[in-house]
Order: C-alpha cells, then sequence, then structure tokens
C-alpha cells in the first residue's frame, strides 16, 4: 500500500486541495483567537441598527444594532464544532458498522445493510427539521441528528472497501500466522481501507455544516447562540432593505462548506484506490 | 426477473411499514401538547381542555392511537389537521401540485443540463474546461439554496426589478389561459434556478466521476480503435454504461425533491408543501408534519423502486445477480 507521505505530497501538487486546507486552518485560527483579534461582543445590542457596511461596525449591523462582523466571527464556532463533531460521529458509527457487516458478511451483513438502507430512506432534512422543532434548540441535539442521520452513506462505503481488501492475499496470509479474527479486521484490513471513509467524512463536515445552517436560519436554534444561519433569517426579514445580513454570512457558510467539499474531492482522488490512475 | 421483482417489491412494503411507524412515533413522542394548540393561548378550563383531547383521541394509550392511525392509513385517512380544520390528505393534495410545478421542470432541466456539462467535462479530464465545469458544479454542491434565493432576489427582484421576488402567480392580475401561464412562467423563474443549480450540480458530479471511471476500461479503447468518433463514443458506449449511477442519483433526486422544495419555497413564499410543512411546524400541527414525513419517505421509496427497475432495464447484470444488499 501506499506510503503515509504519498497522501501529503500529493495534496500538495492539488491547488485546489491545498487552498481550502489552508482556509481551513485560517477558520480553525479564527474560531480559536478571533474573539481576541476583533474584540466585539455578537449579542451587544447597540444604538445603532441597520447600518451600512463600513465606518465603525465594518460589516454593518442588523436590526437590534448587532455588529455583523463579530456575529461572523464567533459563528465559525457553531458551524465548526456542528460540522466536525458530527461528522466524526457519523463517521466512527458508520465504519464500524460498515466494517463488520463487510467482514462478517451473511446474515449479518444482510440485516446491517437493509437497516442502513431504511436510514437512507428517510428524508433526513425534514426529520431533523420535526426533531429539533419539537425538542427544542440545542447544538448537541443538531449533532446527534445529522450523525445519526449520516452515519449509512459512512456504511456503505467502509463495507464495499473492507469487503475489496479482505479478498487480498495478504490477509490470508496473515490469517495463516494465526492472527484472531477481530485483529486482522482493524489491525490489517481497516487502515488499508479507511481512505475513501475519511474523504467522505470530509465531505459530511461540509453537509452538516449547511444542514445546521439550514435549520438556524428556518429560527430553529436558540436565541443565544451565535450562528450564520441565524443572521441570514434575520436578513431575510429585512431582504428588501439591508442586503448586508445576507451577503456576508451567506459568503462565510458558501467558502466554509466549499472548503471541505474541495478538501474531501481532492482526497477522494488521492484516497480512492478505484480513481487512482485518473 | 420476476424473483428480483418479487423481493424488491416486498423489500419496498416493509419499508413503507416502518416509515409508517417512525412518522407515528416522532409525532405522538416528542414533547409539545397539540392540545395547546387547539385550545389557543387563553387560560382555558381543564374541563374543557380534557373534553378537546378526548375528542381528538388524545387520552388513547400509544398503541391504541398508533392502530387507530394505521387503520385509518389504509382508509387514504391521513388525519384530521387540528388547525386547519381539514383533513391532512386534502390540505396535502391542495398544496402538492405547487410543489410539482415547482421542482419536476427544474428536476429535469437539472437532469439534462447535468449530464451535459458531465460529457463535457470527461471529454477534456484534467484540461482547463474540465476544471471549470468541475468548479462550476462543485460551487453549486456547496452554496446554501437559501442564501442563492436571497441572492437572486436582492440582485433581480429588488435592485433590476426584472423578476417577481415572491409567490406563485401576481395578485392584481388573475389573467386566463396563455397569461396565467406566463405568469406563472415568470414567478417560477427564481426559484426554479436555485433548484437547478443544485441538483445539476449533484448530477453533473456523479456523471462526470462515473464517466471517468467508464473511460479507462478496455471496451473505450476498442471503439476508439473501431474508428468511431470522440463524441460517438462519448455519448453511445461511455454515458450508456455509466447511466447506473446517474440513474441513481436522478431517481433519488426526484424522491428527495419535497425536502429540496422546503427552504427554497420559504425564502420565496412558494404556496407549496414545503410552505405548509413550516408553518405546521411553528403551530405542532402534527398530523399534517405527520403526512408530510410519511408522503415525503414513501416518494423516496417509490422513487428507489422504479430506479432499481430501471437499472434491470439498463444493466442485464442486476436481472442476474442476487438482489440482497445491492
Amino acid at each position: 500500500m501506499r506510503p503515509r507521505r504519498g497522501i501529503v505530497q500529493g495534496l500538495l501538487r492539488n491547488g485546489a486541495g491545498v487552498a481550502s486546507a489552508l482556509f481551513i486552518v485560517f477558520l480553525v485560527l479564527v474560531a480559536l483567537f478571533g474573539p481576541v483579534i476583533y474584540s466585539g461582543d455578537p449579542l451587544a445590542i447597540s444604538d445603532s441598527p441597520m447600518l451600512h457596511p463600513g465606518g465603525s461596525h465594518l460589516l454593518g449591523t442588523d436590526d437590534l444594532g448587532r455588529d455583523v462582523l463579530a456575529e461572523l466571527v464567533y459563528g465559525v464556532r457553531v458551524s465548526l464544532f456542528v460540522g466536525c463533531v458530527a461528522a466524526f460521529a457519523a463517521t466512527v458509527m458508520g465504519t464500524l458498522v460498515g466494517a463488520i457487516a463487510g467482514y462478517a458478511g451473511g446474515w449479518v451483513d444482510t440485516t446491517i445493510m437493509r437497516i442502513a438502507e431504511f436510514f437512507q430512506v428517510m428524508p433526513t432534512f425534514i426529520l431533523a427539521v420535526v426533531i429539533v422543532a419539537l425538542l427544542g434548540p440545542g447544538l448537541l441535539r443538531v449533532v446527534a441528528v445529522i450523525a445519526l442521520l449520516s452515519w449509512p452513506q459512512t456504511a456503505r462505503i467502509a463495507r464495499g472497501e473492507v469487503l475489496r481488501v479482505s479478498q487480498l492475499d495478504f490477509v490470508n496470509g496473515v490469517r495463516c500466522l494465526g492472527v484472531p479474527e477481530w485483529r486482522i479486521l482493524f489491525r490489517e484490513i481497516m487502515p488499508n481501507a479507511i481512505g475513501p471513509v475519511l474523504a467522505l467524512g470530509t465531505l459530511i463536515v461540509g453537509y452538516a455544516i449547511l444542514l445546521e445552517a439550514s435549520l438556524s436560519f428556518l429560527g430553529l436554534s436558540s436565541p443565544d447562540i451565535v450562528s450564520w444561519g441565524r443572521i441570514l433569517s434575520v436578513g431575510q426579514r429585512f431582504l428588501f432593505s439591508a442586503w448586508w445580513l445576507s451577503v456576508f454570512p451567506g459568503l462565510a457558510i458558501f467558502a466554509t462548506v466549499l472548503a471541505f467539499n474541495l478538501l474531501g474531492d481532492a482526497l477522494g482522488d488521492l484516497l480512492n484506490p478505484r480513481r487512482a490512475r485518473t | 426477473m420476476a424473483r428480483y421483482l418479487r423481493s424488491r417489491l416486498l423489500w419496498a412494503c416493509v419499508m413503507v411499514v416502518g416509515i409508517v411507524i417512525v412518522g407515528f412515533l416522532i409525532t405522538h413522542i416528542l414533547p409539545g401538547d397539540p392540545v395547546d394548540v387547539l385550545v389557543g393561548d387563553f387560560p382555558a378550563p381543564p374541563d374543557y381542555v380534557t373534553q378537546v383531547r378526548h375528542e381528538f383521541g388524545l387520552d388513547q394509550p400509544l398503541s391504541t392511537q398508533l392502530g387507530l392511525y394505521v387503520a385509518n392509513l389504509a382508509r387514504g385517512n391521513l388525519g384530521f389537521s387540528f388547525l386547519n380544520r381539514q383533513p391532512v390528505l386534502e390540505l396535502i393534495l391542495q398544496r402538492a401540485g405547487a410543489t410539482l410545478l415547482l421542482m419536476v421542470p427544474a428536476l429535469i432541466l437539472a437532469s439534462v443540463l447535468g449530464v451535459m456539462i458531465a460529457v463535457r467535462a470527461a471529454r477534456h479530464a484534467g484540461r482547463g474546461v474540465d476544471s471549470v465545469l468541475t468548479g462550476i458544479s462543485l460551487v453549486g454542491y456547496s452554496v446554501p439554496v437559501f442564501w442563492l434565493a436571497q441572492i437572486l432576489i436582492v440582485v433581480f427582484a429588488v435592485k433590476l426589478a426584472w423578476l417577481p421576488a415572491q409567490g406563485m402567480f401576481s395578485i392584481r392580475t388573475p389573467g386566463t389561459g396563455l397569461g396565467v401561464v406566463a405568469d406563472y412562467a415568470k414567478h417560477w423563474v427564481l426559484p426554479g434556478a436555485c433548484i437547478t443549480v443544485y441538483y445539476l450540480a449533484v448530477v453533473a458530479r456523479v456523471a462526470r466521476s462515473s464517466m471517468l471511471e467508464m473511460l479507462h476500461q478496455d471496451f473505450v479503447l476498442t471503439a476508439r480503435a473501431k474508428g468511431l468518433s470522440e463524441r460517438a463514443v462519448l455519448w453511445r458506449h461511455v454515458l450508456r454504461n455509466s447511466l447506473i449511477p446517474v440513474i441513481t442519483v436522478i431517481g433519488y433526486n426526484f424522491g428527495y425533491s419535497l425536502t429540496g422544495a422546503i427552504l427554497t419555497e420559504t425564502v420565496f413564499a412558494w404556496p407549496g408543501l414545503g410552505s405548509l410543512f413550516i408553518t405546521s411546524i411553528s403551530n405542532r400541527d402534527y398530523p399534517v408534519l405527520a403526512g408530510i414525513f410519511l408522503l415525503a419517505a414513501v416518494a423516496v421509496v417509490i422513487a428507489n423502486l422504479i430506479t432499481d427497475l430501471l437499472y434491470a432495464a439498463a444493466d442485464p447484470r442486476v436481472r442476474v445477480a442476487a438482489p440482497a444488499a445491492a
């Protein structure tokens, strides 16, 4: 199999991949240190509502006089948190389930994949909206819903990869040495099957960020949490008078999701053995 | 073939049963009392609350409610909207037309354009044209649809005033015949464009990568060696063989079109199922929510079933292979 070093080098050769990775690093820095660099309180209500961009409030203010730039800076945290935690949970869940299905085969495989298929039929967005609306808003709830509804995709890919790798000769070789089955699966097969799963995980981050923004846009987020989608829902009310309430937060969501999608694609090109030679 | 068909049909039925149960559970187990909506915001006497609860069968045990629900479903009764004082099925059918008028043209347009873009991109794989086309589809895939909707409104309705910002028909010009169609078309352009952009991106992405995988197969080399033009190789050989993932994604999108409609309909105040869904959420109108959920999920099952059958038509290997865990 390909050595690790190859991945970094390959990624460096992919311009879009590098740019998006750098942008994601920038976002992480903003999430960590943003409030230090830009000391605006995103929830502070001032006496100057609906200011146009420019001047003391660089990106303007909303209907309650809250600073849009400060809201954007704080909003990074929510987006990255939801995106990364949900994608991580979905990836872990999907990988385990898919690997077990692919390795065990037989009725275990059939049952698991049928359950996965059932989950995939569920209209994710409608379910997410209903659950969050009825349970009340909350970041962890949103994360849980997204993870619960996105693992089947990962399971499918993981299963396929485990099936592919477990047919390779070296697996039989290891088995002849008397290595226990669970060890073969987790130590020998998984490391060689994980590439496409990771690429998909990166794409799920983007998807989760988009879903969180959509829920907040529909007003399904708590008012004390600064989220990009929530600014957009304010923007919706003032679409005809305050364009900046829509343009900037939307751009932030768009750029972030695009970065994760580009990175996911770049990883997919590098790590997918079936696409290796295009 | 008959065996394949039977097993897919059976599985679809199992899924529908599962969906009915999930739909019932989410709306009956999650907190939030529909009685609150029925009696309104005023403090109601406890007697009245009990009476309302009884009137709608909300005082029965859950299992009884589920039994009643299933029995009613079997008779085509999706329940009664407490809030609208109207049967849910009637309410949904009233709104479904508007959603279909929004989604179907957009999905067809997106499928055609998406495949065309993919063929173009695959033909010039790795070169400038490919990067530009792939870039465009990635943008469509990443852009929040409600934001795109807002931007289109700001630019084309507010600043340029070329197109109407909201609704499906103008209020003032009731018009007849062609006038109505033109009015609808004018209102369709912005929301239709939003939906087209997203689905076009999805279709183009899948079609391109599926074609690229095919381009390296031996039969393509043979086709080229026969002296076929590149256009014939791509459209007749590569595309046909990469159709399965493309059919999947298109079928899947048709199934999911209701979901896609929600955000777009909200921004454009399009009077379809999406708007109905959102108002039902804020009013805790459980039967309507369950009805829309049911409809959306069953639409996916049906779309998947049709997709499976199209597979079998497109690829004889599917008919022979065991259908389990396809």
